[in-house]
């Protein structure tokens, strides 16, 4: 309780410094719009369901192109940390694309898909199953080796053995894999859709992108403010409490982000 | 007391019998000799402690008995049959703890019963709550392991090891992370759960007293390369208080041997 008031005084405090600022009339009221008007175009574009329209149809994206990097990335992660030679070939592979800014994939995507929802999901899986793999591979070499050597002598061995120990055994680390391959979603599908301009759909980006060219920067900067809040809602919500959990249970004091 | 390096002291027929292993290790360039022609022949429902310093391939052997590592040299036959792999009649109980924490107790427990085909699902049940009743945790069944304290982990761990009903239960360093009173109670435990099981019992320590209190037999190991130094018959009634006088004097005698098969002289 006391941490959460001291995070709201945090954040009343900086919108106070953000409306000072605006009235300090040093900059444009164009360029930099009043928190108040910010509030006032969130609470609108709720009302007349646009807002809600756009983020679902976010999110829709954001789900089938993380559940398709999630389950291509999980097994290919798992592979490579068993093998030297998976590792050096599809691990150097997923470290060098993860470097790669998922925004670098939308002019192959454009190309290759055109304005489709399936540049779209491209873009988005390619933004996440890198991660995946690395977190998954990482996660499963950590697993305490004495966890195989127990189920051997127990005579556990082949698929009993990857879905009975290493598989649980790994669980939070594949959790975290999972937490991390979200915020690379997310980054990816905003980048997919300020670039990728389709009429399937009109998600966050899209708002945002539009925002900008008619120069509403109270829109630019309240879907930016929804953004950070579903993203921060659900490490929050989602993944942290299943990680901590996982974490205690398994006594992998693995620090908390 | 006797001072040979392969040792059958019992008639009884031998439940497991290990010829002339040996083992190296290759860590960076240099090789070393974990392991240097040990042989060693173990009786049905004795009690066997490997004792040595660190490093004198106690518990390579052990691994070698589980069937988890494979010899260079040499064989180990358990009921007649030579050791290719980890087996269900050898199993091991590890220094730490090596419980699955996604499971509680009783499924940890479950776990080696359920690779057993012959047994129903009944009869895993009541065994299981059979032998976490003999370690004395029937109440803590439903338990998560990171709720266990250290010597209560050891103890699901103890009928882990035996429900599968191993032949030759395999214990290395098994107390050795625990404080002095929990262990002290464990050593009461094990001598009436081996008392009553009749399990033929190999344990790796480097705790002299420890090997004292338990052992029929004391197989005392020299370091680099890994051999058998000597062998000590314990012939003390049981079960045996760790604390007591006559536990003391064997254990100081063992205790000098130790000392001067940590110098590589050998003295009986």
């Amino acid at each position: 309780m006391r941490r959460l008031a001291v995070a709201l005084l945090f954040f009343a405090v900086l919108i106070g410094a953000w409306e000072l600022a605006v009235r300090s009339g040093r900059w444009s009221a164009v360029l930099l719009p009043s928190p108040i008007f910010v509030g006032e175009y969130i609470w609108g574009a709720i009302l007349d369901g646009t807002l809600v329209e756009s983020t679902w149809v976010t999110l829709k994206r954001l789900l089938v192109g993380y559940a398709a990097g999630v389950l291509i990335g999980l097994p290919l992660g798992l592979l490579t940390s068993t093998s030297q030679f998976l590792e050096d070939t599809v691990g150097a592979l997923a470290l060098g694309f993860q470097t790669l800014p998922s925004v670098c994939w939308v002019p192959l995507a454009l190309v290759w898909f055109g304005q489709t929802e399936g540049a779209m999901l491209f873009v988005v899986i390619m933004g996440t199953v890198w991660s995946v793999i690395i977190a998954t591979d990482h996660g499963a070499r950590n697993i305490p080796p004495i966890f195989a050597r127990a189920a051997r002598t127990m005579g556990s061995e082949g698929f009993h053995k990857w879905t009975r120990v290493i598989l649980p055994a790994s669980l939070p680390f594949l959790v975290s894999g999972m937490k991390q391959g979200w915020a690379f979603a997310w980054r990816s599908l905003m980048a997919a859709e300020i670039y990728v301009t389709i009429l399937t759909g009109f998600g966050l980006g899209h708002l945002l992108h539009y925002g900008r060219e008619l120069n509403a920067m109270e829109q630019v900067i309240g879907v930016m403010i929804v953004i950070v809040v579903i993203g921060l809602l659900v490490d929050r919500l989602l993944f942290s409490p299943w990680e901590r959990f996982l974490h205690l249970r398994w006594g992998t004091n693995v620090k908390e982000t | 007391m006797e001072g040979s390096p392969a040792v059958s002291s019992e008639t009884r027929p031998p439940k497991l019998v290990i010829e002339g292993v040996s083992k190296w290790f290759t860590p960076k360039r240099n090789i070393v000799q974990a392991l240097d022609n040990v042989s060693l022949s173990v009786a049905k429902g004795e009690f066997v402690c490997l004792l040595g310093p660190s490093g004198c391939g106690k518990s390579t052997l052990l691994d070698i008995v589980a069937g988890l590592t494979k010899p260079d040299e040499g064989r180990v036959i358990a009921d007649g049959k030579v050791v290719e792999g980890p087996g269900r009649q050898r199993l091991v109980m590890f220094q730490e703890s090596a419980l699955f924490p996604w499971l509680d107790a009783f499924g940890n427990v479950m776990f080696g019963l359920k690779l057993r085909p012959d047994l129903t699902n009944a009869e895993r049940r009541r065994i299981a709550n059979e032998y976490l009743d003999l370690v004395g945790l029937a109440k803590f069944k439903h338990a998560h392991v990171h709720e266990l304290s250290g010597g209560m982990k050891q103890r699901v761990a103890l009928a882990r090891a035996l429900a599968p009903d191993p032949h030759v239960l395999l214990m290395d360093e098994p107390f050795a992370a625990l404080d002095a009173m929990t262990r002290d109670q464990l050593y009461d435990d094990i001598q009436r759960i081996w008392m009553e099981s009749r399990k033929t019992i190999i344990f790796v320590t480097h705790n002299v007293r420890e090997a004292v209190c338990l052992g029929d037999r004391i197989v005392l190991m020299s370091p680099s390369p890994g051999r058998i130094a000597q062998v000590f018959e314990i012939p003390l009634p049981r079960p045996r208080d760790i604390n007591s006088p006559e536990l003391a004097s064997y254990a100081s005698r063992i205790a000098a041997a130790l000392k001067g098969s940590k110098n590589g002289v050998v003295s009986e």
